[in-house]
């Protein structure tokens, strides 16, 4: 067992503080999804690490941090999981502004999935189109992110 | 740890396997609130972190209490004195007919009013969904809290306890679309419904027919006839009635009293006869609070 694996949950729960920050009404809907680049980090960087286990259990504390319905966060966080374990070969090689391409359209099939379950339950935001602000600036912010984790990750020698 | 899947799983199979668990919560929290317990309990896990965002923001609040002049200080405790001297005269008014009103509730064989416990707590600055109307407060079930509390300020009704956890809770406001709140005009008692808007300065007062009397400028109150907010607690004032002569009601908008947006002082309220048997066994103690701020108050009997 790598000793250093707390890096990972410990860059989640930092992601969670991030998506809790409070913010002006303008400039929330624009505040990326953090836990789920965190986890799309991880998805692709450590696969055999960072599974769909620890990915479900971050996307269903994000739920229970924003009240959201217990579920809804999880089941967008699995499904692009899912799918950067299954292309984590191919992305990783990807230059990364591709790479932010690819995790901003991951990330409005998650707002999708999430915007689906919420009008299911009755909860059908007013502005919709708001939902997609978050994946597109999301674009900007991947590569920020992938550098720090990247660094994080090496200096910790995390494997 | 033993790994829940052995390596033979597919990857497809382990994901059709976490999208059904997701899907079995969400239907089992939205249809039948089974899962109350397990929110709360993760809501205690994730506490910590709550605390630390909200740090910055009191770490604020306390610069700015320490680097304010003296002059401004001696300034506020005098505006504060000279409050506290208005509502003091006030007060005594307030005792006289309240003794007069309880010698004529004797007199008419009623029962007396009793006086609502209430605790003070603060909102932690956290952002929840920025589609939902919620609030964070820093007290949760080790100070008596439950599901279905009213939340007031100094203002007004701001809304009410949806989901508890040891330390914090989490509160819908009035505005939230989902909200509705028994109200009734207070100048002539017309009992009606105020739904929330999602906007935070906006309510709607449902079913109020075409030829009622509606007026700009009338105060609604609590009705109490929910059973969950204490009657006659100010919630809104009317500042729009359109009568449309084609629809069987009156398009009626109100704006709530309470600083939905501003206040950081709340106050939870246990209003008379609810858990009481909780009361007791809290007792007036809750103010072992790990930040100190928890004062429990009781009106004089």
């Amino acid at each position: 067992m790598n000793p250093r694996w707390w890096l990972i949950p410990l860059t989640l729960a930092v992601a969670l503080m991030l998506a809790m920050v409070p913010l002006p009404d303008a400039a929330a809907p624009f505040w990326p999804d953090w836990v789920t680049l965190v986890a799309l980090y991880w998805a692709m960087a450590l696969p055999q690490r960072f599974g769909l286990t620890l990915a479900w259990i971050a996307g269903i504390l994000l739920d229970v941090s924003q009240g959201a319905l217990l579920g809804q966060n999880a089941l967008g966080a699995v499904i692009v999981v899912a799918f950067a374990l299954r292309y984590h070969q191919r992305l990783r090689v990807a230059p990364i502004a591709q790479q932010a391409l690819i995790v901003t359209v991951l990330l409005l099939l998650k707002q999708a999935l999430v915007l689906w379950t919420s009008g299911l339950a009755g909860r059908a935001p007013q502005t919709p189109w708001l939902f997609f602000a978050a994946p597109l600036t999301a674009l900007v912010f991947w590569p920020l992110l992938y550098v720090v984790l990247r660094d994080l990750r090496r200096r910790y020698q995390v494997a | 740890m033993q790994p829940l899947f052995q390596q033979g799983t597919g990857p497809l199979l382990r994901t059709l396997f976490f999208v059904l668990l997701s899907a079995t919560l969400m239907v089992a929290d939205q249809r039948f609130n089974q899962l109350e317990q397990v929110r709360g309990f993760l809501s205690g896990a994730i506490a910590p972190l709550r605390y630390a965002v909200d740090l910055p923001a009191r770490f604020l609040g306390w610069s700015s209490d320490q680097v304010r002049s003296r002059e401004e200080l001696i300034e506020r405790v005098n505006a504060l004195e000279r409050e506290n001297l208005r509502l003091r005269a006030r007060q005594l008014k307030f005792e006289t007919i309240r003794s007069e009103n309880e010698r004529l509730r004797t007199l008419l064989d009623s029962t007396s009013e009793r006086d609502e416990r209430v605790l003070v707590a603060e909102l932690l600055s956290v952002a929840l969904d920025p589609y939902r109307q919620q609030v964070v407060v820093n007290q949760g079930e080790r100070n008596g809290v439950y599901a279905g509390q009213p939340l007031i300020d100094a203002y007004g009704v701001m809304g009410q306890i949806i989901n508890t956890g040891p330390f914090t809770a989490t509160a819908l406001l009035i505005s939230d679309p989902n909200h509705a709140l028994p109200v009734q005009i207070n100048r002539n008692g017309l009992r009606t419904i105020a739904e929330g808007t999602g906007e935070p300065d906006r309510l709607e007062l449902r079913y109020i027919p075409n030829n009622a009397d509606v007026r700009v400028g009338d105060r609604v109150v609590s009705s109490g006839l929910g059973g969950r907010f204490p009657p006659n607690y100010p919630v809104a004032t009317v500042v729009e009635v359109e009568r449309r002569p084609g629809e069987p009601f009156a398009r009626v908008i109100a704006a709530p009293q309470a600083h939905l947006d501003r206040s950081r002082e709340v106050l939870l309220v246990w209003p008379d006869g609810a858990e009481r048997g909780d009361i007791a066994a809290n007792g007036d103690a809750p103010a072992a609070d790990a930040d100190g701020t928890a004062s429990p108050t009781r009106g004089k009997p």
